[in-house]
């Protein structure tokens, strides 16, 4: 081996580089490790193997993933959002947004207000109070659960003034039932 | 010495082939109006203003390609504004603006348009970053307007006002494209606009515009020459289908058909009057669309030339297509199950059918289940025209399933026959001897995509020592380390750029090509959450994804905390 300048860099880079066949086995089996082996069965665990699918593969351009309509994919899911002191409610689609701050935004635009970003980071400190209603028709604080948990259970959402929630005492992040209890 | 790279001149001069006459005529001669950039960081707005003043059509590229794929992080870069504001800032004439993989602002649009009063044309390929605010601000203040070209940006929808900001002073447009858009749109102004617009020959909507709205825009423009439907939603026994045929049926001109972004398939009798005369289809958006009421379509379109296509067509589907469009010269077929929940789609069946009917195949976009050597061998004897061939199987180390052979031999036969391959993407389950005949035969290819592929660092070796040239090389998840990327690091100057992540390079190698290389940047992302990593970065650490370019002007400034230039 060449031992001027780049050559003897190589010689030591190739030192250093796990080596030998073993590795070109494990390469190509990385794959269908990461992705899980051979059939998917059930068609209702649809999202389950979506969690399991390699980073950009298929090697599908994002815009056209998102806009595919797999049948099953294009349920919408409207919500009705309503806003102590509003005069009307409001509905929104769950499945436009990617999480909470895009939702805040969103409920922001749509009640023009500016308080509701705030309430979604720091429920402490603003004037009003994000709740939703859960599929057991529970009343629950949004924020705790990570976004797709919340964005399948919510069956309606409500902006609540802080005031109305007096008594309740929500300066711990545990939900309202909890704190109903003993207050 | 003063020379500039080949991605700005290249579509410069179509009829001088030498890149060095090229180079010289560009020495002497300034009046060059439509300049291409294919890598936007390769040079500065400073630097091409100053060596092409007069140019009046600019073509931007940013992102590299993966980044189509999410393996580049969301604010890696890209950012049109410093290029409109500099051209604003040198009295620039700009007539023509497109742009591919760009973070494109509001107000970048805003700014755009107010500064170039001959303004005609946008296009907006895979953007982002941008609102229907900046749409309105092209529609208002843009008073020669020609062509508004949307795709596949992700654009966050306001309300859908923009299109009443069109003045009703304009009556230029020739092009409008906004099926991209995923808000309702006011759909009194869309008429209005089409009444006024008489040289409109391009019109594509998005799914919020209804049938009976699509019926009264086809009776004001009856010579649209390339038509995107949105919605194709209503009641086969209606009035309003009913004014639609015959409205549809007065389009002679139509050659272009594309969207049915939602559609009731039992009325797309309708349109076969004008697949007669179609050269080319999209219906890769148009899920709605399938079984046999797509293939009475096809059945119709007998002069078809490009056609874009879901995968539940089918091999059978495909055997139509190959039976029916004599004269088909590209060929898409996207995946419809992109969850893998095991629907079969189409196979090497559908391919060696379609390679046997349509001789004049050019150009390939294949998602198949599985892919043969013998296929692939038959599909390069019957068309050696391929200029681009990108075949993906689902399961990217899939082997022949007939013989459990990889797929190299198979490869092999495309490259040896296709003498003008300027494209290719390779997957299945691939060694160093694929890139063995790579670099062996495909002597004008221009971009190669590699995953999951290959053994050891002889395979990369074979590609960058093979094929003069090539321009654009991205691999990804393949064991190519150090000893590939160094051994001849002069190349890359003469490429666009190289893209690896997730292969066996590490930091010391990618140092020691940015010590050797300076008219090189070599960017390393790195988005893992350790802090400790800026600490003390270990070279022998492997690098997640490096991304190197040439460039006439160094290290970009406006590189995120997670992008090390090195």
């Amino acid at each position: 081996m060449a031992k001027e300048g780049l050559g003897l860099e190589i010689t030591e880079l190739r030192l250093g580089l796990p080596g030998g066949g073993a590795e070109k086995n494990e390469k190509k089996r990385v794959f269908s490790n990461i992705a899980g082996d051979g059939n998917i069965s059930t068609a209702g665990d649809h999202k389950k193997e979506r969690k399991s699918q390699v980073v950009g593969w298929p090697p599908v351009c994002s815009y056209r993933k998102k806009n595919s309509v797999n049948g099953l994919e294009s349920t919408k899911m409207y919500v009705k959002v309503s806003m102590d002191g509003a005069p009307f409610l409001r509905k929104i689609d769950l499945n436009t947004h990617k999480g909470y701050s895009d939702l805040a935004v969103a409920l922001e635009k749509l009640f023009d207000c500016f308080g509701i970003g705030e309430a979604l980071k720091d429920a402490d400190s603003s004037e009003y109070v994000p709740i939703y209603e859960d599929k057991d028709g529970d009343w629950m604080l949004a924020g705790d659960v990570p976004w797709e948990m919340f964005s399948e259970s919510c069956k309606r959402l409500r902006i609540m003034k802080r005031s109305d929630a007096k008594g309740i005492g929500l300066h711990a992040k545990s939900s309202i039932k909890g704190t109903l209890k003993d207050g | 010495m003063n020379y500039f790279p080949e991605e700005v001149l290249e579509h410069v001069f179509d009829f001088l082939t030498s890149d060095r006459d090229r180079n010289a005529v560009s020495l002497v001669c300034q009046s060059w109006y439509r300049v291409f950039i294919g890598n936007c960081y390769a040079i500065s707005a400073e630097r091409l203003i100053a060596r092409f003043p007069r140019v009046r059509s600019l073509t931007l590229k940013g992102k590299p390609h993966f980044a189509d794929f999410n393996l580049v992080p969301h604010d890696w870069g890209g950012f049109v504004y410093p290029w409109i504001e500099t051209m604003a800032k040198s009295g620039l004439n700009l007539e023509e603006l497109r742009l591919k993989r760009m973070v494109v602002s509001d107000d970048s649009l805003e700014l755009l348009s107010r500064s170039f009063v001959n303004f005609k044309s946008l296009v907006l390929v895979s953007c982002e970053g941008f609102t229907t605010d900046g749409l309105a601000a092209i529609a208002s203040n843009c008073r020669f307007l020609r062509e508004l070209d949307l795709q596949e940006n992700e654009v966050e929808d306001r309300r859908g006002q923009w299109l009443s900001c069109f003045p009703d002073s304009c009556t230029s447009l020739v092009s409008l494209n906004f099926a991209c858009l995923k808000g309702e749109v006011n759909l009194v102004a869309l008429e209005r606009l089409v009444t006024r617009c008489c040289n409109l020959r391009s019109l594509r909507l998005n799914h919020a515009v209804p049938l009976d709205t699509l019926q009264k825009i086809l009776v004001q423009a009856p010579h649209l020459v390339d038509l995107g439907i949105g919605s194709y939603v209503h009641d086969p026994d209606s009035e309003t289908y009913h004014k639609l045929k015959s409205a549809i049926q007065k389009c002679t001109s139509v050659r272009s058909l594309s969207g049915f972004l939602e559609v009731a398939p039992r009325c797309l009798a309708a349109i076969y009057q004008i697949c007669l005369n179609l050269t080319s289809l999209n219906l890769s958006y148009a899920a709605g669309i399938h079984g046999t009421e797509l293939i009475k379509l096809i059945r119709h379109c007998g002069r078809l030339q490009r056609l874009w296509i879901l995968d539940c067509i089918g091999d059978k589907g495909l055997g139509v297509v190959a039976s029916t469009c004599k004269e088909l010269q590209e060929l898409r077929v996207f995946p419809s199950d992109l969850y893998g929940v095991g629907h079969a789609a189409v196979t090497e069946e559908g391919l060696v059918a379609i390679s046997a009917g349509c001789p004049k195949l050019n150009s390939l976009l294949y998602f198949c289940h599985q892919m043969t050597n013998a296929a692939l061998i038959t599909v390069a004897k019957n068309c050696p025209n391929f200029t681009r061939f990108r075949l993906c199987t689902l399961n990217p180390t899939k082997p022949d399933p007939v013989t459990m052979q990889p797929l190299d031999d198979g490869f092999g036969a495309i490259v040896q026959s296709c003498k003008g391959l300027r494209r290719l993407s390779l997957t299945g389950l691939l060694t160093d001897q694929v890139f063995l005949y790579i670099g062996m035969y495909a002597e004008q290819l221009e971009m190669l995509s590699v995953a999951f592929a290959g053994d050891s660092d002889e395979g990369m070796l074979y590609v960058l020592n093979g094929c003069k040239k090539l321009k654009k090389l991205e691999i990804r998840d393949s064991p190519f380390g150090n000893v590939a990327l160094l051994t001849d690091v002069g190349k890359y100057e003469t490429m666009r750029s190289l893209w690896m992540s997730s292969c066996e390079v590490t930091l010391e190698g990618c140092k020691t090509v940015a010590k050797l290389m300076p008219r090189l940047n070599v960017e390393i992302i790195n988005e893992s959450e350790q802090v400790e990593v800026e600490a003390s970065p270990d070279d022998r650490q492997k690098v997640e994804k490096m991304y190197l370019y040439r460039t006439l002007v160094g290290p970009r400034r406006d590189a995120p905390d997670f992008v090390w230039t090195l």
